[in-house]
């Protein structure tokens, strides 16, 4: 008796029949305007297309914001914040919060179809992140509101007054929430620019402002390109700044609020090292490494996009993981079973490309799975790439798509020092069985968030934030309240 | 009367833990505030501040990794050795400030109970500002402040030494090191004080005081790639802005001066500390 030999291309142990979302839920219009003064306005600069990732589909037309359409947008803000939500009981403001998070859950499956659509990530993530993370923003930050003198943050904490929010693609609407829920449980109120290329659902969230009876101006919401962003940040009324997105960006920023009055928050890129002992259970550790670079196409500032990996178990790690990475399923952003989506546009699969083409140049070994990606839309598959050194552009700089750089180290401090060897210093993880060797490494990490044993995990309650050029604040927890208050004494 | 002569101070640079003159050679003449000659003191140049900010770096690990009892009894000995020094303290800060006997004695008390009142807080820090979260799933979720780095001081430049230890102390009872520019012209009191910082446990580099100009040194703290934070307290008039545009190309943490000299009799609270600590938030899966 013979048996037929196992494929070498395929590992696939199943083959999936197509489990695709519906998208009849979500009813985009043909074009958008601005959201102001609890209004949706014709912006005054040039629309612009908002496009589906995965299929290069137009899916509307979007008004861009000019410097006078900020304006109206921050003198709509100034004014709610002067009569009607800085004197508003905390109570009320918070009850108006809860209102929104419930909101938020009861069109989820609205929400993260749009998501998807606009942005190309998984419907799964989606649907079991972005989503309820959104909503529980909002449900943990309506708590705050009438309870600020117990946050330890000195006696009767202020609010700022307008708050100018500038937020990224990469979780369009989840990043909306850890800006605005905590910007209105502590009393400001917000002009919020959304990305370019994903403002459909922040555009959506304003008709839940009008859904929830907020009042007006105090949610206002701008879209545009970066002119737009630039003109909320620069604009003279507004007192706090707040910006998740490059550091490039985050240092003209930082430049433009040299000098002011304005208050100044930063999330802003990372270069994570997830660090494997070879003590670590290598199969969790592997789930680890793949969740930690793969989880939304890479495009989180947080990813562990460096695998520092113990020498002596590197190549089980590795064969494991190309293992694993075998399986993951790359495609239709809307399919269920889909692990890792489109990359989300044109530009940001240029910029992959070529980071991942100096990779090989600079001698690093570049490894993808056999998976066939899609002809229209923007793709990259998974990429490990090995004998990677710690000069290389790829163990230095952002890629922010799926693409691994792997190094190896002997001892705990080795370790150590390549982990801390970076400009950035937003996040880390650790994989080993032994405790007192996770404290001491967490410890010794210059970055804001550690994972231990788990990667990329996010919650309102616990307090997300960078050091060194990966931005100074924190949002969430406690700690996310500073930032938004007079006089607040947290770092 | 006695006509023994004096023995005059050589007042220098307190850098990595060592009394050097300035590498440059450059010395500046030091009047009381009514223009009589006090002192010759060295005039820090750039490659001064570079090497201050080499020996604070080196030092952050030793600093940074005592544990908070400790770096708060090393503290709580400057005020001790500040004690014993109350007399010259005080002849010093009433001669660059022109302050009356009782209130140069007062500012000097105030100076030394502000190292008590810091070297309190090294260990509470952690409770105050930290703490468990109480996330939605099985993970302990813990967050702790730990200091920033290396900051560079530019100290006031009117309160010789009670606004120097209102700006100093702080930025080491959160574990930080620092590379001091003193007051311009009032520098004796800082230089009194290196001494005191010398001889009280305090490791070689985790202070380091530059006597000269904020107004030359302070770019090249502003823009250094190894600085973390600054603080601008005693930045020259109108040149703020243009220190913090530089502190932006490395997105340095930055204390902003307000528009006067603040009254350093006040309550400090959290305000001077916080601006140089970072928060960091640590995960664990709970399970068996």
């Amino acid at each position: 008796m013979t048996t037929a030999p196992p494929s070498p291309a395929r590992p696939n142990v199943f083959e999936y029949a197509p489990a695709p979302e519906s998208r009849s839920i979500v009813d985009i219009a043909p074009s958008y305007g601005l959201f102001i003064d609890g209004e949706f306005v014709d912006g005054t600069g040039e629309p612009f297309a908002s496009v589906n990732p995965a299929t290069e589909e137009v899916l509307t037309q979007v008004s861009s914001g000019s410097d006078a359409d900020v304006d109206r947008a921050v003198a709509a803000a100034r004014r709610a914040f002067t009569r009607v939500w800085g004197p508003m009981r905390p109570t009320d403001r918070g009850k108006y919060l809860f209102r929104i998070a419930r909101l938020l859950q009861e069109r989820a499956r609205e929400f993260a179809v749009l998501e998807s659509l606009d942005n190309g990530k998984p419907i799964r993530e989606s649907r079991d992140v972005d989503v309820p993370l959104a909503a529980a923003h909002f449900f943990y930050h309506a708590g705050w509101a009438d309870k600020l003198d117990f946050a330890g943050l000195g006696p009767d904490p202020k609010p700022l007054g307008v708050a100018g929010q500038v937020i990224p693609w990469n979780f369009p609407l989840l990043m909306l929430a850890w800006k605005v829920a905590p910007a209105l449980a502590t009393g400001n109120t917000v002009v919020l620019k959304p990305a370019q290329t994903t403002p459909l659902t922040a555009l959506l969230f304003a008709e839940i402002c009008q859904q929830a009876d907020l009042p007006p101006g105090v949610v206002n919401i701008v879209t545009g390109a970066g002119e737009t962003g630039r003109a909320v940040v620069e604009h003279g009324d507004v007192d706090k700044v707040a910006f998740t997105g490059s550091t490039e960006v985050g240092k003209s920023i930082a430049r433009a609020v040299a000098g002011t009055r304005k208050s100044l928050t930063l999330e802003l890129g990372g270069k994570a090292a997830n660090i494997v002992f070879d003590d670590a259970p290598i199969d969790q550790a592997v789930e680890g490494i793949v969740q930690g670079i793969f989880f939304n196409q890479g495009h989180v500032c947080c990813a562990g996009s460096r695998l520092l990996v113990q020498e002596s178990v590197r190549d089980e790690v590795i064969a494991s993981l190309q293992r694993r990475i075998g399986t993951l399923r790359v495609g239709d952003p809307l399919d269920k079973n889909t692990d890792i989506g489109a990359i989300n546009s044109a530009e940001q699969l240029a910029r992959i490309r070529e980071m991942s083409d100096y990779g090989e140049a600079e001698g690093a070994q570049r490894w993808q799975p056999d998976c066939v990606l899609p002809e229209r839309g923007y793709w990259f598959p998974p990429t490990v790439f090995t004998d990677v050194a710690p000069a290389h552009r790829i163990a230095r700089e952002e890629v922010f798509g799926p693409v691994l750089s792997v190094l190896t180290f002997r001892t705990p401090d080795e370790a150590v020092a390549k982990a801390n060897n970076s400009t950035y210093g937003l996040s880390a993880g650790i994989w080993t069985e032994k405790g007192s060797r996770i404290l001491t490494i967490a410890n010794q990490l210059r970055a804001g968030v550690v994972w231990a044993n788990t990667f990329n995990k996010f919650d309102p309650a616990s307090p997300f934030g960078g050091y060194k050029q990966s931005g100074y604040g924190r949002e969430g927890g406690r700690h996310g309240l500073t930032g938004y208050l007079k006089g607040a004494t947290h770092s | 009367m006695n006509d023994r002569l004096a023995v005059r101070k050589t007042y220098k640079l307190y850098l990595n833990g060592a009394f050097p003159r300035s590498e440059s050679g450059r010395t500046y003449e030091v009047t009381d505030h009514r223009g009589h000659f006090l002192a010759n003191a060295a005039r820090a140049s750039r490659k001064d501040a570079r090497d201050a900010v080499v020996a604070a770096r080196r030092a952050f690990g030793t600093w940074s990794a005592m544990t908070a009892y400790n770096r708060g009894q090393v503290l709580y000995r400057v005020a001790e050795v500040m004690e014993g020094r109350h007399v010259q303290f005080c002849e010093e800060v009433a001669a660059a400030e022109g302050l009356s006997q009782s209130k140069a004695r007062a500012a000097v008390d105030a100076a030394i109970d502000r190292w008590v009142w810091y070297a309190g807080w090294t260990d509470k820090l952690g409770a105050v500002l930290g703490g468990s979260n109480p996330v939605a799933g099985p993970y302990f979720d813990f967050s702790i402040p730990e200091p920033s780095g290396v900051v560079a001081v530019l100290a006031p430049q009117q309160s010789s030494l009670l606004g120097l230890a209102s700006v100093l102390a702080p930025v080491l009872a959160a574990g930080n090191t620092a590379v001091v520019v003193t007051s311009k012209e009032r520098p004796l009191p800082a230089v009194t004080l290196g001494e005191v910082l010398a001889t009280s446990d305090v490791p070689g580099g985790v202070v380091n005081l530059l006597t000269g100009d904020a107004e030359e040194l302070g770019p090249w703290l502003a823009e250094h790639a190894d600085v973390d934070g600054i603080d601008l307290t005693g930045a020259p008039p109108g040149r703020a802005m243009e220190f913090e545009r530089e502190a932006a190309g490395t997105l340095k943490r930055v204390l902003r001066p307000s528009a006067t000299e603040p009254d350093w009799t006040a309550d400090p609270g959290l305000s001077r500390m916080t601006p140089f600590l970072e928060t960091k938030t640590v995960w664990h899966p709970i399970g068996i």
